[in-house]
């Protein structure tokens, strides 16, 4: 059973890489390490993310791959008793360098919750737009961008004779992909995705997944994901994070067609063929 | 058995790397901080320098050069470091900051008044004795405030039993029943929370003594007391269970759960500490009131142990008639009177707390 459910995501895993090709390194972590008070959660993460690639963290809850990834932008800081060590690069300099603008930081390493969370107060069209509002950025041709945008995050024709319309009006698959085209407006280098489908039905899943695809071309994507099938269909490396019940390491990061098909890690074999987590 | 958790060995770190220490990167350092504690030591002399060599004098003119001096020390030092946009920031964070400590001044004022004035007059003795044999020239180891306190305590308390149930009733009817008269109620209530405190005596005045042919009690104290808290805590705790999410009723409702069953064992609890707060603000609203209590507690210079029968004090009341008498020591038990109002409050409040957070 298992060895006919590893065989099929692995075949899915390599069709997805055959059609890309990295672009040098986008961003890196270094060692890291993360606490919330005392507790050690995150040991020792080293991980290279490329370039025109989609990275997929997989692995159980509450094995720290929400805290990595909010590392990744300097959101961690935000809990009090939060702590770190190590070093993330962005083209190569420290997004934790003192007097670093931290704003600037975010505006090039965008997010996309696991909720949708479009801003209740404003129409659609103002949702895309609000990523230059808040950081101060003007632009001329602001209807070309939002279009663009909306374009990229698959949701254009849906929305295009409704762009004065509240955020909220959208259904939960929709509303996400508009989180999706907010994220984009600011042009991000780098966007990470909370596991972003985790609430939403298989056909806005899979739309979402299409839109990752085509992102992937232009920007550094990292996504958390519990879905291993997701995994495979849309990451070309994947990483895989797990706690003996001390802090979550990195056990394992390949290729997402190695990590499927010919893990190095008995544990990560495990994992993937569902024997556990 | 008990061994067998939490004792899994640590996984070796690759290359026999050990663990660095936890670090905040984005806590500014105490070597980051210097400059800004030579900017401040620097903005300092140059204000006094600049009030020493120019017109500018007094207390007013050193505030005011201090002020501009420290903005264009801070922002020319974070546009130096970093950009323009660390520069306004630095500009506004030094406004902020001033702002703050004018907001605070008055605070802290009040407090350092109440304290110097008042400590003079404290001693055990004002807890044990009352002013039925002080004269209002007595020195201020004589007499005390004992019945003040008492009928502070009396008339507070009163008003919180009455209040307390029906302001969270209030409330409750207002968010979870909901019912035809919810509009009116909260029309009510908000318009009974603009009424002034001596118009809240004058009710129970014409209610209770003349038309029922009452006299002075700690109760008809209480009452006036509760017509200005009631409206306090049911619009607070209204707001408060507002904010409980929808899920949460529905949750309880799905379980089987009566509507009254849910709001008890669900939503109250959730609400707690929001009541606790709403409580609070009630109780601060009417421990200091002296207007309505003028009209209906009567005022006594002895104890007064029923709160139901004959006249009675209480703090504000006391410092009301200390200062009107005007002699030095009846002045200064009156500032002692606030001051013991003050840490009483104070006490309450933090009681309130304490026990409210507790949980279980």
């Amino acid at each position: 059973m298992s060895q006919i459910k590893v065989n099929s995501l692995a075949s899915v895993a390599s069709a997805r890489s055959s059609e890309t090709s990295s672009q040098g390194v986008g961003l890196e972590a270094r060692s890291i390490h993360a606490w919330f008070g005392q507790k050690h959660v995150l040991s020792d993460i080293s991980l290279d993310f490329y370039s025109g690639t989609v990275t997929a963290l997989i692995g159980p809850s509450g094995c720290g791959k929400s805290t990595f990834i909010r590392i990744l932008n300097r959101m961690h800081e935000f809990i009090p008793t939060a702590a770190m060590a190590g070093e993330v690069l962005l083209d190569g300099k420290d997004i934790y360098r003192s007097g670093v603008d931290v704003t600037k930081i975010r505006l090039g390493i965008g997010m996309v919750f696991q909720k949708p969370n479009p801003f209740p107060s404003m129409t659609i069209k103002e949702n895309v737009l609000s990523g230059l509002k808040l950081a101060q950025i003007k632009i001329n041709n602001s209807d070309e961008l939002l279009e663009d945008c909306l374009v990229r995050a698959g949701l254009w024709s849906e929305v295009k004779d409704r762009l004065d319309q509240y955020g909220g009006t959208l259904s939960g698959g929709q509303q996400q992909r508009l989180c999706i085209a907010r994220s984009l407006a600011v042009k991000p280098q780098v966007l990470l995705m909370d596991e972003p489908c985790s609430a939403l039905d298989p056909g806005s899943t899979l739309r979402i997944e299409e839109t990752i695809r085509e992102l992937s071309e232009t920007m550094t994507i990292v996504i958390v994901t519990h879905n291993m099938q997701q995994a495979a269909r849309v990451s070309d490396y994947t990483g895989f994070f797990l706690s003996d019940g001390g802090p979550g390491q990195l056990i394992e990061s390949a290729p997402t067609s190695q990590i499927f098909s010919n893990p190095k890690d008995k544990r990560t074999e495990d994992y993937v063929t569902g024997r556990f987590g | 058995m008990s061994t067998l958790i939490g004792n899994k060995p640590q996984q070796p770190l690759p290359d026999g790397a050990s663990i660095p220490k936890p670090i905040k990167p984005w806590k500014p350092t105490p070597k980051q901080l210097l400059p800004d504690l030579l900017g401040a030591i620097t903005a300092v002399v140059a204000s006094l320098i600049v009030v020493a060599v120019t017109p500018l004098a007094g207390a007013l003119g050193l505030i005011a050069t201090f002020i501009a001096v420290s903005i264009v020390v801070a922002s020319t030092i974070s546009w130096i470091r970093q950009d323009r946009k660390a520069a306004a920031n630095s500009v506004s964070t030094i406004i902020i900051y001033f702002l703050a400590a004018f907001v605070l001044l008055p605070v802290v004022s009040i407090i350092f008044e109440i304290i110097r004035k008042g400590a003079p007059g404290l001693s055990l003795g004002i807890f044990f004795n009352d002013m039925s044999v002080t004269s209002s020239d007595a020195p201020l180891n004589e007499g005390g405030l004992l019945h003040a306190l008492v009928g502070s305590l009396y008339v507070v308390a009163l008003a919180t039993v009455v209040s307390i149930p029906i302001g969270l009733l209030t409330a409750l009817y207002l968010t979870e029943v909901n019912g035809k008269a919810a509009g009116v109620v909260r029309f009510f209530v908000q318009a009974m929370s603009g009424v002034p405190s001596i118009v809240a005596g004058l009710f129970i005045y014409a209610v209770w003594m003349i038309s029922f042919g009452g006299t002075y009690t700690t109760a008809a104290g209480s009452m006036a007391l509760a017509i200005l808290m009631i409206p306090t805590i049911a619009r607070t705790a209204e707001e408060v269970l507002k904010l409980i999410p929808t899920d949460l009723r529905e949750a309880g409702l799905a379980l089987g759960a009566t509507q009254w069953k849910t709001v008890a064992l669900v939503v109250i609890p959730a609400a707690r500490s929001g009541l606790i707060t709403a409580v609070i603000l009630g109780v601060a609203r009417v421990a200091g009131e002296t207007a309505p209590l003028l009209l209906t507690i009567g005022g006594n210079d002895a104890m007064n142990w029923n709160p139901f029968s004959g006249n009675n004090s209480a703090l504000p009341f006391y410092i009301w008639k200390n200062f009107g008498l005007g002699t030095e020591t009846a002045i200064a038990r009156a500032w002692t009177g606030i001051f013991v109002l003050m840490v009483v409050v104070m006490i309450f409040f933090t009681l309130t707390r304490l026990l409210g957070n507790k949980k279980g």
